[in-house]
């Protein structure tokens, strides 16, 4: 183990000290993992406890899946998560596709375009455009109310383009040779040879983009006024944090009673968390060195 | 062998031009044709008219910064206190974080700490703001706890005075964790023999950080402060508009809210894109400015000279 701490002849922080790291460090993650504890308990509790508990359950007696059946049963939640989860996965894939083609198209430094490209894509990265002038680009191309304003002016994310780049440059030159000595042109060695090496830079640049079309809530806000084409972030703010009353109309539960609004609220959170807890044990792990990739060479 | 002419390049890398296009095209349309929409900060924006015939106005729109109306300068005061308060204690933050980490024995325990630390990095503002509603709201878990042991409520979700406190605790509770990835790697970079070197010459711990562990950072360091200034005028702007309408604009307005408010929700479009346009490049010349600093202190900085 390279951990410096362990070599000999080093002085070993004292008891006091390493208690004291113990329990700043312990106390970080229990900041994280106690409102998901407690926001998992509320969306499974039942109206007594909730109204015992004040609100916010910590730990529920009884487990009750009514919040999350009132939900799913097709009103306004169903329908909201449906469009984003569309967005996100059309979103996701076209932005790998381009991506990884210009990413590609940028990674050969001889090539006659690398130049003026790799400009374009460096100065997309210093000059954000502004709120307004973004707002009247997608108004002209007719994209409000169309879920194309959400993917469109964000399907191309400069920063993980010179990260891509960055990582195809670092594979073995050897490699691309050898292949091209045995006929492979620059589509075979894309697919054949630089996508299989690079999986897991993919895996983690494919979860920053699935990230911000599944979190995208400014942009709805902005370019879809049809609430009907709303997504799941939108319900949220207007459920959860501006406390709208969501009634039997919305959730499309006729006859059913009722579960708390509290339960009914965080059951919708829970659901917003869960597709990103799904995926981020198996692409956790690649992040150091995705993240290196682009904050060394970039 | 003879030089290609450009053409015989061009034909040989055809496929790499053709596969750059689409991302190029995305490019030009999403991040470069919006700065000629900035053109309306000089003109007399009427959506009905369209951008072409709206009548020009030169710098009117600009006289709103100059002439320092109240409400733009409230905007401009709240972002410059909200990244000052960023860089004094969101910036370090994740530095001491990652010496904490990096100071654990076990790696399967700092693995552990890690992925649990970065996980708030990957949930929305949305998600963020009704978390801290739940834990600190007027109904929240602390206010229970509060007056379970007639301890009285504290209000910090709805009270303005606390804005600038909650505004800078969600975003430690967010990114601090994330944002100790890149200390963590450039630690473990160091060169363990100067620590032994040190070691055998009888420095403290605390002198080893001092003279070995800070400088290994400072390149890193410097370059994203670097960063963070060109975002200066930027300051967490979906979390801000989520909880204005619960504490008021006089303490939550900022630039970009003062943009969006101002243009897209209330039509003057003009004034909003001026403001957006200034805001723009004074980021640009400050992150032009710190650049050259840093090359004159002997740094990298983000680009080379």
């Amino acid at each position: 183990m390279s951990s410096r701490t362990t070599i000999a002849g080093v002085t070993v922080a004292s008891k006091p000290v390493r208690a004291l790291k113990g329990v700043i460090l312990a106390a970080c993650c229990a900041a994280v993992i106690v409102p998901f504890v407690g926001i998992v308990s509320t969306s499974l509790s039942t109206r007594e406890q909730i109204t015992r508990d004040g609100g916010f359950v910590l730990l529920p007696d009884q487990v009750s899946f009514a919040a999350y059946q009132a939900i799913l049963s097709g009103g306004v939640v169903t329908r909201a998560t449906l469009v984003s989860l569309f967005i996100t996965i059309a979103g996701t894939t076209l932005s790998m596709a381009t991506t990884i083609l210009l990413a590609y198209g940028l990674s050969r430094p001889r090539s006659v375009a690398h130049r003026p490209v790799l400009m374009i894509v460096l100065f997309a990265l210093l000059f954000t455009p502004g709120i307004i002038p973004s707002y009247l680009v997608v108004k002209n191309l007719g994209l409000l109310d169309t879920y194309w304003a959400l993917i469109l002016p964000v399907a191309v994310n400069a920063f993980n383009v010179i990260i891509l780049r960055a990582f195809f440059m670092e594979l073995p030159r050897e490699l691309i040779e050898s292949a091209r000595i045995d006929g492979a042109g620059d589509v075979a060695i894309l697919f054949r040879i630089i996508l299989p090496l690079s999986k897991a830079v993919l895996a983690v640049i494919g979860l920053f983009y699935a990230v911000a079309y599944w979190n995208a809530f400014f942009s709805a806000l902005l370019y879809l006024n049809d609430t009907a084409k709303w997504p799941l972030q939108l319900v949220l703010r207007t459920y959860v944090i501006n406390q709208t009353q969501i009634g039997v109309d919305q959730l499309g539960a006729a006859g059913v009673a009722l579960p708390p609004q509290e339960a009914i609220q965080m059951a919708i959170l829970v659901l917003s968390i869960v597709p990103i807890l799904v995926v981020y044990p198996f692409v956790q792990r690649h992040f150091t060195k995705g993240v290196l990739i682009g904050a060394v060479k970039g | 062998m003879s030089r290609l002419t450009w053409w015989d390049r061009v034909r040989r890398d055809r496929i790499l031009l053709l596969a750059a296009v689409p991302g190029v095209a995305l490019l030009l349309i999403f991040h470069y044709l919006p700065w000629l929409g900035n053109v309306i900060a000089f003109k007399d924006y009427q959506p009905y008219i369209g951008i072409f015939d709206s009548p020009w106005t030169g710098f009117a729109n600009f006289r709103v910064i100059v002439n320092g109306d109240p409400a733009f300068l409230n905007a401009l005061t709240n972002t410059l206190i909200i990244t000052l308060l960023q860089v004094l204690i969101v910036f370090p933050a994740p530095i001491a974080l990652a010496l904490l980490l990096d100071s654990l024995m076990s790696e399967r325990l700092k693995r552990a700490v890690q992925s649990i630390l970065y996980l708030p990095h990957f949930l929305s503002w949305v998600i963020v703001v009704a978390i801290f509603m739940q834990l600190l709201g007027d109904g929240g878990l602390l206010n229970n706890f509060l007056r379970e042991h007639d301890l009285g409520t504290v209000s910090i979700i709805s009270n303005p005075d606390a804005f600038l406190a909650l505004v800078t605790g969600q975003v430690l509770w967010k990114d601090a964790g994330w944002a100790t990835i890149l200390f963590l790697a450039a630690l473990s970079r160091i060169d363990p023999t100067l620590y032994e070197a040190s070691a055998v010459d009888g420095a403290s711990r605390w002198r080893q950080l001092w003279h070995i562990t800070l400088p290994g950072l400072r390149s890193l360091i410097v370059l994203l402060l670097i960063l963070r200034l060109g975002d200066a005028l930027t300051v967490g702007f979906e979390q801000i508009v989520l909880q204005q309408q619960a504490v008021g604009a006089d303490a939550s307005e900022v630039l970009d809210t003062y943009v969006y408010n101002n243009g897209i929700l209330a039509g003057d479009w003009g004034v909003s894109a001026a403001v957006g346009l200034v805001k723009g490049v004074i980021g640009l010349l400050l992150v032009l400015g710190a650049n050259k600093l840093a090359h004159r202190f002997g740094e990298q900085g983000v680009y080379q000279r």
